[in-house]
């Protein structure tokens, strides 16, 4: 709410943000329902662009970087103007951030169908879309510290800690995995600096913590504004946030060698990698407890908003990946899901049930404040809601049956002590869970284009009647002045 | 409690808080990475491990480039269904030159690792061609457009020197020679095969590995790579207990 002594904040670029964030989910999403049908119908493979080994890094980067991170730099905006009581230090340069950005996006995308890649997971873009990206993250951080600089509260936001360290440690992870040598200035192709053993230690350390601080700790800033402010209580616990805070961000960075158990990467790194895995369980939860507790004397809201019902089971999926993470970070464990379909179910879980839902929450609270139209349809949101999460269920349950059941079936003996199964036959036996992946996915989809026809019909001005969320609906909206 | 009082300061002043994250996140590369690079701790090269040549080199950027790292892995763990699978685990050594690693983290596919000779070039051209022709209940796309597309070779020693100047062994000969060297690998019994051999040593496969002796295609330089995969090393005399960075890692 503007009131008259308050500033005028930069809305126009969170705007912006807002409709990349659901444009490049959709792109994102559908990517992965095709690679998804890809796998279980390899006939949809068309060389030489559309194969999977080419469009998979399309829509990883889509969805981490193209939906997560519009998602994070617009939310960060808002937070950040809000939290501090101040506009956004230069529009320029912050509207630099949203064109910088999503060109650097667009140039990695279209590189990935070329065939231009680093083969690094989640850091694919060659070394001069790396170089543009580092400008433009150079940007960001000025952008968001100088804000935090010109502050009219004196107390810096919870909030603003997380995305703060995710703004930093992305840049770290960035610059020390990035490194490489071009073959020439004109050519795409460039070779990493690091190799084997090294090489891998290094990408895994940077991955597992663009995991952490850009799917995890730049969420966990989202939420910790949209939950308290949609539920209009305080955050549950200042103690726990600090503690959770500085334990996160301490434990996440050595969780990396968990990606490279009983691998040739040296013993001590693996035990050292399981370890503060398994310790990460605590702060991780820490999250958890402080946003879910942040309803107490709430509770009766979640019968009545779906847009907090979102971020509540965002809250729950990330609870549940969170342990999830640590368990299949022992050695033990691992040796079982390691290179099958159980990390990917993992990563869903987290992906789906976590980042875009606390994603599409924030959302749902931010889009009719920042056009100043009460939101079209709440029972939409609730269709959104039970469409996606039947989705993530029916994906997860698909890959953690096929995951385990990949993994037994390699390492299964028969009564003469010879292997049981031949590679081709677990192929095989995937089959119906890689179909049933795909369906899982294509309702997530489905749901992520009810809310688009929902934003749409919002900021066009249609309303409905709604009377069982007149409440709800009212509450997103009252109070914004034209 | 006066840990909250200090913590309040902190909140108050955006650039220490900025150090501070900075400082916390970078402890533990201290413990992870750096000792990687230590030399009691580095990996050191095990007999036989070599730089790839120039075809093997553009078949593994064949590979990078279409993603085959997505669904394959080439990574054998010392577990016993594994090693019995995939055969012997694999060393750090083999991977000292991959620039980056091609480890893997998933097998919608078989590992690759030591894939090298398990296979004719006929069944791995055929296989790569149309995977379903050979092994029907396989998920693995066509990739018979790789027998049309030409090598582009003229680029070769940059690769190389690019390499060499991030420690990879390639002498002066090699990043000369870089050129040649790709058309040498496929045509058996010429001289320029043998000035190949001379600069790589025995162990490089030398084929028409495409079957088509017209042009040097993609299809040349990938089967090249996959047929180099894991025979570097020859674990009929490979002793772990002799290598000298054993103990204690």
């Amino acid at each position: 709410m503007q009131t008259s002594d308050s500033p005028i904040y930069n809305d126009k670029i969170v705007k912006y943000f807002a409709i990349a964030t659901l444009f490049w989910g959709i792109a994102g999403f559908l990517v992965g329902v095709l690679i998804a049908f890809q796998m279980a119908f390899p006939i949809l493979n068309l060389e030489p662009y559309l194969t999977f080994g080419r469009l998979r890094p399309l829509h990883t980067s889509a969805v981490i970087f193209a939906f997560g991170g519009n998602a994070l730099l617009g939310t960060s905006y808002y937070v950040v103007q809000r939290t501090c009581r101040t506009t956004l230090w230069s529009p320029s340069l912050s509207s630099f951030t949203f064109w910088g950005y999503n060109f650097f996006i667009v140039i990695a995308g279209l590189g990935y169908l070329f065939g231009v890649t680093q083969s690094k997971e989640y850091a694919e873009p060659e070394w001069y879309a790396d170089l543009w990206l580092t400008i433009v993250w150079v940007a960001y951080l000025i952008v968001f510290m100088m804000t935090l600089r010109q502050r009219k509260e004196p107390h810096i936001y919870v909030a603003n800690w997380f995305y703060l360290a995710f703004i930093i440690t992305v840049a770290i992870l960035h610059l020390g995995n990035g490194v490489a040598l071009p073959i020439d200035l004109f050519s795409t192709k460039s070779y990493p600096v690091w190799a084997g053993v090294q090489s891998a230690m290094i990408q895994w350390w940077y991955a597992h913590n663009a995991v952490g601080f850009f799917l995890t700790a730049g969420f966990l800033g989202m939420m910790y504004y949209f939950v308290p402010k949609r539920a209009e209580r305080p955050v549950y616990s200042y103690r726990l946030s600090i503690v959770h805070f500085w334990s996160l961000i301490f434990i996440y960075m050595w969780a990396g060698p968990h990606h490279l158990h009983y691998t040739a990467l040296p013993d001590w790194a693996q035990t050292l990698g399981m370890t503060f895995s398994i310790m990460l369980w605590m702060p991780s939860w820490g999250g958890m407890i402080n946003g879910m507790m942040t309803l107490s004397g709430a509770w009766h809201k979640l019968r009545e908003d779906p847009v907090l019902r979102f971020m509540i089971i965002a809250l729950s999926f990330y609870g549940m990946s969170t342990f999830e993470g640590p368990l299949m970070s022992i050695k033990t464990v691992n040796a079982l899901s390691h290179y099958t379909d159980w990390t990917i179910g993992h990563v869903h879980s987290g992906a789906l049930g976590w980042v875009a839902f606390i994603t599409f929450g924030a959302l749902y609270y931010l889009i009719p404040r920042l056009w100043n139209q009460r939101l079209f349809s709440m029972r939409l949101v609730n269709m959104h809601l039970w469409i996606a999460t039947i989705g993530i269920v029916v994906y997860i349950c698909a890959m953690w049956i096929s995951g385990i059941m990949q993994g037994l079936m390699w390492r299964d003996y028969d009564e003469m002590g010879f292997l049981q199964y031949s590679f081709v036959e677990t192929v095989q036996a995937m089959h119906p869970f890689y179909v049933l992946r795909g369906i899982g996915g294509l309702l997530f989809l489905i749901g992520a284009l009810i809310m688009v026809y929902n934003v749409y019909m919002t900021i066009k001005g249609v309303r409905r009647d709604e009377p069982e969320y007149e409440a709800a609906l009212n509450a997103g909206w009252k109070g914004v002045t034209a | 409690m006066s840990i909250l009082n200090k913590h309040d300061k902190l909140e108050r002043n955006g650039f220490l808080l900025l150090i501070l994250i900075i400082v916390v996140v970078s402890v533990a590369h201290m413990f992870e990475i750096v000792p990687l690079f230590r030399k009691e701790t580095t990996i050191e090269p095990v007999e036989g491990v070599r730089p790839y040549t120039p075809l093997e080199l553009t078949g593994k950027n064949i590979y990078i480039r279409e993603g085959c790292y997505t669904c394959h892995s080439q990574q054998i763990r010392p577990l016993r269904d594994e090693v019995e699978r995939y055969g012997h685990y694999s060393l750090a050594a083999e991977s000292i030159y991959d620039h980056p690693f091609q480890w893997g983290s998933k097998r919608t596919g078989p590992d690759l690792a030591r894939v090298g000779g398990k296979y004719s070039n006929e069944w791995q051209v055929q296989h790569l061609i149309a995977p379903r022709s050979l092994v029907p209940e396989s998920i693995m796309p066509n990739y018979s457009f790789l027998m049309d597309k030409e090598v582009d070779a003229g680029e070769m020693h940059k690769h190389l020197s690019t390499l060499a100047k991030l420690g990879v062994p390639y002498s002066e000969d090699m990043i000369e020679n870089a050129y040649k060297d790709v058309f040498a690998q496929v045509n058996p019994d010429s001289e320029a095969a043998e000035a190949l051999i001379e600069r790589y040593g025995e162990n490089v496969n030398i084929a028409n590995f495409d079957g088509d002796n017209q042009k040097v295609t993609e299809m040349d330089a990938l089967v090249a790579y996959l047929q180099l995969l894991g025979t570097m090393v020859n674990f009929e005399d490979f002793k772990p207990e002799l290598l000298e960075n054993q103990g204690g890692s």
